[in-house]
């Protein structure tokens, strides 16, 4: 047997209180000695059966992973450095309590006679991860186990696997390890085994192999599927079949679920002839979809639903119904379930001759129409904001990565090729565009290294300067515009007319909405020619999202403030709910002529005149702005006109149809993932916080209006559940506990800074967290550089090595850095220029 | 799959076709990477023609829910034009040119090529040895959000 290469580092020793109860990072000879006796056992193994040190020859040609580390000793300073990698610290050191829950896994770990496996990509073993698994059936020629061969052979039909390690000092014939890998797999459970099966990097018929293998001795030759190995054979009997049952009923249903995903077809196809890009779209759309489902089943369930069955006497002689009640939303449909004021302010019960308050009619069930209204739209809009928050993470934590935007021409080069494309003409587009994004990425890099002149960048200020003024421009002059013509219209009809006159405001506001996105079109194509690596795609939906939420704004002040004031004595949220109808209803209509014809119109413009033959591109940040406006006024309508949010009649096969006609992918690089977060923040940060500004204003600030809806005897909405829990407490009943709750929650502002503190301090951990580990990455690239030139490594710097922050961000980055670390210590050591013993 | 010399019998695979909702297009037929995925996938001795194993070995690889780790080991090798276990720069400007086309106004000039090049392994050649072995581009590819979602194939 060769001798093992001992790796050793002398790092400075840390002094700590190792009689504290809280161990601090520092301290990771008593933290982590799980891992100390871990990484022993593994390596007595392994010297045991002869596994070696592979040695690298520049220049020699195989998959190489590097080979485990066969030192049966390291130091303890070096298991300080492998114990700190935050892979090994994964769970375990989150949040302020360190201490408890280190001892834990340490009992745990202790307690099972073989450490599990878990997660191949972050085990503890480097040993299994790093067997070199390799096809050449010729290099089995030089293998001495001859019958294990054969039996690999008839089973396998020719394919070999094996398994390689070679001493650095022994140059010949190579070892088969493969009975190693086999062993490991017989001492796992079956779930465990066919998991890291499956993880393999191995073709199909070597898995199959190695899961027969791996169940076969175990067993006894028996190969029992799904055995696990802890349960007596006796009571594993009918276990066992209800288990594969279950299993196979689970497998069912996942594939039936997934087969039924809706419109799975369409966005095949699309994805396939347009990428990713344009598939984000209508994932968006999808998602919208959803979110208004959320919206809508409440609402239905307890206003719409038992409103309708308890319907309110007609005040007055109901209009009978023409075709412009679908354009206008007035005359029929003001006295139906649509509107605010259809909603009744008394308590219902059920067949009740008399209506009169707190169910007088006997014991029956009653159902206070005001409490109703008022919890079930908080209690929607409090459900939609944590989902939209929740989702919004989750889309942030996976989209951004520690060091994404550095790398930029490796990860272009190694991600950017879309495999869902599958048309030949899409898949010129793509090379077209990767072409265009590697030329610009390498003259932005250019132009970083030698730096423009003054002149040059004067020119750049003054062109994105002179840019942004037009736009702000053009937004202030919209704003104006509308506020004056609504202004005009307040004073022209002060009833609000029912007629087509009432849709002159929104048509003007559509209007103003398209012939300025137009124009910040055109000035994006401008800017973009000037300088081409400027981003303008975001700059561009930054300055529509400006325009829109600026007219947005506007409007908002026009109902709340003047039109509230010029109604008067009149149901004012009828008539701000109908003006919303109104404004979905043309925005649907302009999105639809827009997409339909304005993208024919062009085609055939840039076919006929200017001969270019190609569809316009797919514009999708402007498209997505389009939905986000059309669910910001669904979202602020909601109140005045409960059932509205299933008006989001975009389905995506109609879009697919227009979409294949006249448009083609787009040519400018698209980051998915990341488009998809920014979407998504869009939809919550200006759209639906201020769709909730809005309603919290009306519910808390404006007088409703005294002859229609659940709160005309009240000064404002939010009255209505203050008057019920003073009743209660009046009462006096056994649900006193609901006051308290309510005077300490709600009234008492304790509560309120309490929770935003404590999110604060999660913030600022997060953030601390992340720094840590980017000082971790950055420290051990420096280190490994360090050992490939053969320098020392002062100790100040292994220190700070140690001090390092924990997992999460770093993704699959870390666990590479082992091997890395490795890789670079083993070229040391067959350069000669490693002194084992010394830094 | 793949064109010449496939294992699948014409007539099974015009059954498969009718049998399954695949349709005539060929998924491969755009990839400028077919002849690559064709190789690696491949584990017939001439390593030219694709079983129905090896064809499951694909789809499986490139289906939603495969891991990053299996994909980015076997994108590497895809990559990994010379089979010798790195990315040098033979490799690179050969995936280079495959991804930007064959036509002349697309490829990248001699100079361009060599400045990308050089600076994709000065981004991630950590150990600075002149080549990019599998942990170097899984750390590379680690950093992006998009690859596991583009390195897919829908069915």
């Amino acid at each position: 047997m060769a001798q093992p290469l001992a790796l050793a580092l002398d790092v400075a020793e840390t002094t700590g209180d190792r009689d504290s109860l809280e161990p601090s990072p520092y301290e990771e000879s008593e933290v982590h000695d799980s891992f100390h006796q871990l990484i022993q056992e593994q390596s007595l193994r392994v010297a045991e059966e002869g596994l070696e040190l592979l040695s690298l020859v520049p220049g020699r040609g195989d998959h190489t992973l590097p080979g485990p580390e066969g030192a049966p000793a390291h130091s303890s300073a070096t298991l300080r450095i492998l114990a700190s990698m935050p892979s090994r610290t994964i769970g375990r050191s989150r949040g302020a309590i360190i201490s408890q829950y280190y001892n834990r896994t340490v009992r745990l770990r202790r307690r099972s006679s073989r450490p599990l496996l878990g997660n191949v990509v972050r085990s503890a073993r480097p040993s299994l991860r790093l067997y070199d698994l390799e096809l050449d059936p010729t290099i089995l020629e030089e293998d001495g186990d001859l019958s294990v061969k054969l039996e690999l052979q008839n089973s396998l039909h020719g394919v070999d696997i094996k398994m390689r390690a070679a001493s650095p000092h022994v140059v010949g014939p190579e070892v088969c390890k493969r009975s190693l890998l086999v062993k490991e797999l017989q001492g796992l459970s079956g779930a465990q085994r066919d998991h890291m099966v499956r993880n393999m990097p191995l073709s199909l018929g070597e898995k199959r192999w190695l899961r027969k293998v791996g169940a076969q001795r175990e067993s006894g030759g028996g190969g029992t599927m799904g055995a696990a190995v802890g349960p007596s054979p006796a009571v594993a009997g009918s276990d066992i079949a209800a288990c594969c049952a279950l299993h196979s009923l689970g497998l069912a249903l996942l594939s039936g679920l997934y087969a039924a995903r809706p419109w799975r077809y369409a966005l095949k196809q699309i994805g396939g002839q347009f990428g990713s890009s344009v598939l984000s779209y209508f994932l968006f759309l999808k998602t919208l979809l959803a979110f208004n489902a959320l919206m809508l089943l409440p609402l239905l369930a307890f206003l719409v639903g038992v409103q309708a069955a308890f319907p309110p006497d007609p005040a007055g002689p109901v209009p009978s119904f023409s075709g412009l009640e679908l354009l206008t939303g007035g005359g029929r449909f003001t006295h139906t379930v649509m509107y605010y004021g259809y909603y009744s302010n008394t308590t219902l019960s059920q067949s009740c001759a008399s209506r009169q308050e707190g169910g007088q009619c006997g014991p029956r069930l009653t159902y206070s129409m005001p409490l109703a209204y008022l919890f079930t739209m908080g209690a929607t809009f409090f459900i939609t904001c944590i989902v939209l928050v929740y989702s919004m993470s989750h889309s942030f934590g996976e989209s951004y990565r520690v060091g994404s935007t550095k790398g930029i021409h490796a990860l272009t080069v190694f991600c950017s090729w879309d495999y869902k494309v599958t048309q030949k003409r899409a898949s010129r587009v793509q090379q077209d565009s990767i072409c265009t994004q590697l030329k610009e990425l390498l003259a932005e890099w250019q132009l970083r290294k030698r730096p423009r002149s003054a002149c040059g960048r004067l020119r750049q200020v003054v062109v994105l300067g002179l840019g942004w003024l037009l736009c702000l421009g053009s937004t202030m002059g919209c704003t104006v515009a509308v506020l004056t013509f609504s202004e005009v219209m307040i004073q022209s009809s002060a009833s609000g007319s029912q007629g087509v006159e009432a849709l002159a405001l929104p048509l003007v506001v559509s209007v103003l909405n398209l012939v300025a996105s137009y124009l910040f079109r055109g000035l994006a194509t401008l800017e973009r020619h000037d300088s081409p690596v400027l981003d303008v795609q975001n700059l561009h939906l930054y300055r529509n999202l400006i325009l829109k939420m600026a007219v947005l704004g506007v409007l908002c002040y026009h109902w709340l403030g003047r039109r509230v004031a010029a109604l008067q004595g009149r149901c004012w949220e009828d008539f701000v709910g109908r003006e919303l109808y109104r404004f979905m209803v043309v925005d649907f209509i302009f999105t639809l002529l827009d997409s339909l014809f304005g993208e024919l119109v062009w085609r055939i413009i840039s076919e006929k005149k200017l001969k270019r033959g190609q569809k316009p591109e797919f514009d999708i940040a402007r498209n997505v702005l389009d939905l986000i406006y059309g669910q910001t006024l669904t979202c602020a309508d909601s109140q005045a006109a409960p059932p509205f949010p299933h008006q989001e009649v975009k389905e995506p096969s109609w879009w697919e149809a227009s979409l294949m006609a006249n448009c083609q992918a787009p040519r400018r690089p698209w980051l998915a993932s990341h488009m998809s977060t920014v979407f998504l923040t869009l939809l919550c940060f200006p759209s639906f916080l201020g769709a909730a500004v809005f309603l919290c204003y009306a519910v808390w600030q404006v007088r409703p209006s005294s002859t229609c809806g659940p709160f005309r005897t009240l000064d404002t909405m939010y009255e209505a559940g203050t008057v019920w829990v003073r009743r209660l407490e009046r009462a006096g009943s056994g649900a006193s506990w609901l006051p308290w709750l309510h005077h300490l929650l709600v009234e008492n502002t304790f509560f309120l800074f309490l929770a935003s503190a404590l999110l604060l301090a999660v913030i600022y951990l997060n953030i601390q967290v992340v720094k840590g580990q980017r000082k971790v990455i950055c420290l051990l690239k420096e280190q490994i550089r360090n050992r490939r030139r053969g320098q020392d490594l002062p100790d100040q710097q292994a220190a700070l090595c140690l001090r390092g922050g924990k997992e999460q961000v770093m993704g699959l980055a870390e666990p590479r850095k082992l091997p890395n670390l490795l890789a670079g210590l083993r070229m040391e050591g067959t350069e000669g220029t490693l002194h084992p013993q010394s830094l | 799959m793949g064109g010449s010399g496939s294992r699948l019998s014409k007539e099974l695979l015009a059954e498969y076709q009718d049998l399954t909702f695949l349709t005539k297009q060929e998924i491969l037929l755009a990839n400028p990477f077919k002849e690559r995925i064709c190789m690696v996938f491949s584990t017939s001795p001439t390593r030219d023609s694709l079983s129905f194993e090896d064809f499951l070995d694909l789809l499986s690889v490139f289906s939603d829910t495969a891991t990053p780790d299996i994909k980015s080991h076997y994108a590497f090798r895809i990559f990994d034009f010379d089979d010798d276990g790195t990315l040098d720069r033979e490799d690179l400007s050969r995936l280079v040119n495959c991804l930007t086309g064959e036509g002349e106004d697309t490829r990248l000039s001699a100079s361009e090529m060599k400045q990308l090049i050089d600076n994709i392994l000065e981004e991630s050649d950590i150990d600075r040895d002149g080549t990019i072995n599998l942990s170097e581009f899984q750390h590379v590819i680690s950093r992006s959000p998009d690859f596991a979602s583009s390195f897919k194939i829908v069915l």
